[in-house]
């Protein structure tokens, strides 16, 4: 028992992980403003190395025990920063993200919600230049390792530290994966949720590829909405090249045609986006499909037994 | 968010794209008197609604005589017309744009989207004008050209040298069509378009290019900096309720189901719509009540679901996250005091707070079930329903 334990402990400290762990060192742009301060509060109280913020014009100031800087360049070389975390509102988040992108912080995860789309669309122009920097979002919850690091506004305590993977373009639906997984037991890896946008900085199948290469994922969640072909790229994409287990689950099934719910992408535009077309898609590409978001873990876990993979954390 | 034809209208000779002279009526008397200014002989009398498809129902009348457009302008004005994009209810017309007339000799589509996946923004033309582009995607994909625009570089003469020779333009038409390519993406990306559509351009008998319709769509989130475009909102056009919900914050879309929702984030929200059917039931509405909800705006949110007479139970589903759950039970119970809630109430909380959330509602006396999980949820509220 002690030896397990050990053991335990042992693989705790090496666990590997995407994107960010325990030696990710944190700055939040627009870390003096109120959500800001509050989730850089929740992120280090989860444990994650905060280790400055941007607030431009409050260059040289402490904030609540932080560094503040005018730029993103000098906290970088001032910090060691390599991840940033923008709370910055929708006017100037883009402009935000651009000038991480210049500081090449290789993740930039960016939560604010009502960025416009044009400017997005700038940003992802920057980003196919500068391949070695990863932007999450806009509007997401974050991504979190359990355990290890915490960058986003997600309940923290809803985690359990395991190897199970997370990709979701909601926010509130990741969650709830969470919570039908954290319990019945089953740990996860790494939660990521890449926005509900039309234009975002990471899609599906690049998540993927992360979690296949990672030898401490086993399995995986993928929660798609309505609108686009993210899901149905991914899926395609995992047919080929996935060589772990996969659920799916797409939002909007009930939803009505031409009706906007809440996500910008979410827009049912012709027939090959809604949520059946895509289901049907996702089935053929041998994906476990989960028809009802209450049963996101019960079908991991079936999917995960028809690989013979002894679910462990 | 939309705009009328004439009000796109108004923009697209703002940026150099031809149109036709028009006036604009609220009255009959008033289409008259615009089509006797606009003088000529022949006129078009056209509904002004946010739906398309309004030929077939009725909405575009060819007037050959001022009193044929009196007679078409009483027949449009205040009606009510179903197309294809007004759903059964259908819009009510509020306003006419009586037109000159022009003589066709083809007809041709050109608009711009925001192309999701390679997050460009795209040129579409197609020599089947007229009809609606998204049949013509369907039934002949081939029938329309793509053009990428690169960011950086914006819009460039090659650009329109593809798009002209995919319409089967000679020179002197392919000139006078590069003003309409060069304005529309100059009014789509200055303006913050999210659509921009016009269906059809057509080609005069005399060799004129025209934008015979226009279309126009604009990314909600950009309209902070374009105040004068924001003014254009037609609130007539939008469900009341929906409206309503927008002042606080809150995201709703009304359905035609019996089970109310209130739910956080939008994909949980959608995500309980689709359990809710699974289940044999079905939703009276989507409602997002966003992250940064408070107290009141859950109240406001409980209001707008009960207005709707066909909600015979409420489910509220919450996965806090930035919502706390304490503020969502303290938003449930002040609204259930202040309505004096009829219908069954069944509750699912869970994450931050989520103890203290369930204890105000436990003490509150209120008749709330709680749900334990999403299925459960589902399941008791569809039961409620059906009086079980």
């Amino acid at each position: 028992m002690q030896l397990k334990k050990l053991l335990q402990q042992q693989r705790e400290f090496n666990r590997m992980a995407i994107m960010i762990d325990k030696n990710t060192r944190l700055i939040t742009i627009g870390i003096t403003g109120k959500q800001g301060t509050f989730h850089t509060k929740q992120s280090e109280a989860y444990g994650t190395k905060v280790v400055g913020g941007v607030t431009p014009g409050k260059g040289g100031t402490v904030h609540e025990g932080w560094p503040v800087f005018n730029t993103v360049k000098e906290a970088v070389k001032k910090t060691q920063a390599n991840a940033a975390m923008v709370f910055v509102p929708p006017p100037f988040a883009a402009d935000a993200i651009l000038e991480c992108i210049e500081a090449k912080l290789p993740v930039i995860i960016t939560i604010t919600e009502g960025i416009p789309i044009l400017d997005m669309v700038k940003v992802k122009d920057a980003l196919f230049r500068n391949p070695e920097v990863r932007l999450i979002g806009p509007n997401c919850p974050g991504v979190i390792t359990p355990g290890q690091c915490k960058i986003g506004i997600m309940p923290g305590h809803i985690h359990l530290p395991g190897r199970i993977g997370i990709i979701s373009r909601s926010g509130t639906l990741t969650y709830e994966a969470v919570g039908q997984l954290t319990a019945r037991g089953i740990g996860q890896s790494t939660c990521v949720g890449i926005g509900g946008d039309p234009v975002n900085g990471t899609n599906f199948i690049d998540v993927l590829e992360m979690f296949n290469k990672d030898p401490d994922t086993d399995g995986v969640i993928m929660i798609g909405e309505i609108g686009g072909s993210a899901e149905t790229d991914a899926a395609r994409w995992i047919q080929k090249n996935m060589k772990k287990p996969v659920v799916g689950f797409i939002a909007g099934a009930a939803a009505p045609k031409g009706k906007r719910m809440g996500h910008a992408g979410a827009l049912i535009s012709g027939e090959d986006d809604t949520a059946a077309a895509k289901f049907k898609v996702l089935e053929e590409c041998g994906i476990t499909v989960a028809k009802s978001p209450a049963d996101l873990a019960s079908k991991l876990e079936e999917a995960m037994k028809a690989k013979n993979i002894t679910i462990r954390n | 968010m939309n705009v009328h034809e004439y009000q796109a209208k108004d923009l697209m000779r703002k940026f150099g794209i031809k149109v036709l002279n028009g006036a604009v009526a609220k009255t009959v008397d008033e289409a008259v008197a615009g089509a006797t200014k606009l003088g000529g002989k022949v006129w078009v009398v056209k509904a002004q609604i946010h739906a398309g498809g309004r030929g077939k129902a009725g909405g575009v009348k060819l007037a050959k005589s001022l009193d044929e457009v009196k007679k078409y302008a009483s027949e449009i004005l205040h009606s009510t017309l179903v197309t294809h994009q007004t759903g059964p209810e259908g819009k009510k017309v509020n306003t006419l744009l009586i037109e000159e007339g022009c003589n066709i000799a083809k007809e041709f589509y050109l608009g711009i989207v925001l192309d999701r996946n390679s997050s460009k923004v795209t040129f579409m033309a197609s020599k089947e004008g007229g009809v609606e582009i998204e049949e013509v995607a369907h039934k002949n994909p081939e029938a329309i050209v793509k053009v990428p625009v690169e960011p950086g570089a914006g819009y460039q003469p090659y650009i329109g040298r593809i798009l002209s020779n995919a319409l089967g333009l000679d020179a002197a038409q392919s000139k006078e069509a590069d003003a309409f390519y060069k304005g529309l993406y100059k009014l789509y990306v200055e303006s913050d378009c999210s659509i921009a559509e016009i269906n059809p351009l057509v080609l005069t008998g005399d060799n004129q290019m025209i934008a015979l319709d226009a279309k126009l769509n604009f990314d909600e989130n950009a309209m902070f900096r374009h105040p004068e475009i924001a003014a254009y909102r037609d609130l007539t056009e939008e469900s009341a309720k929906e409206v309503e919900a927008s002042k606080y914050g809150l995201s709703y879309i009304e359905l035609d189901g019996n089970i109310g929702c209130l739910v956080n984030g939008a994909g949980l929200a959608m995500a309980t719509l689709d359990i809710i059917k699974l289940h044999g039931g079905n939703a009276a509405n989507f409602l997002d009540v966003g992250g940064g909800a408070t107290k009141e705006a859950v109240e406001q949110a409980f209001r707008i679901i009960l207005s709707d007479p066909n909600v015979k139970a409420i489910l509220v589903n919450i996965f806090g996250g930035i919502m706390k759950c304490d503020i969502i039970a303290e938003g449930v119970i002040a609204a259930a005091k202040a309505v004096s809630l009829k219908v069954p109430l069944v509750v699912r909380l869970e994450g931050t707070n989520v103890e203290l959330g369930k204890k105000i509602l436990n003490e509150s006396g209120l008749a709330i079930t709680a749900a334990g999980d999403l299925g459960d949820a589902a399941k008791k509220v569809v039961a409620a329903t059906k009086g079980v």
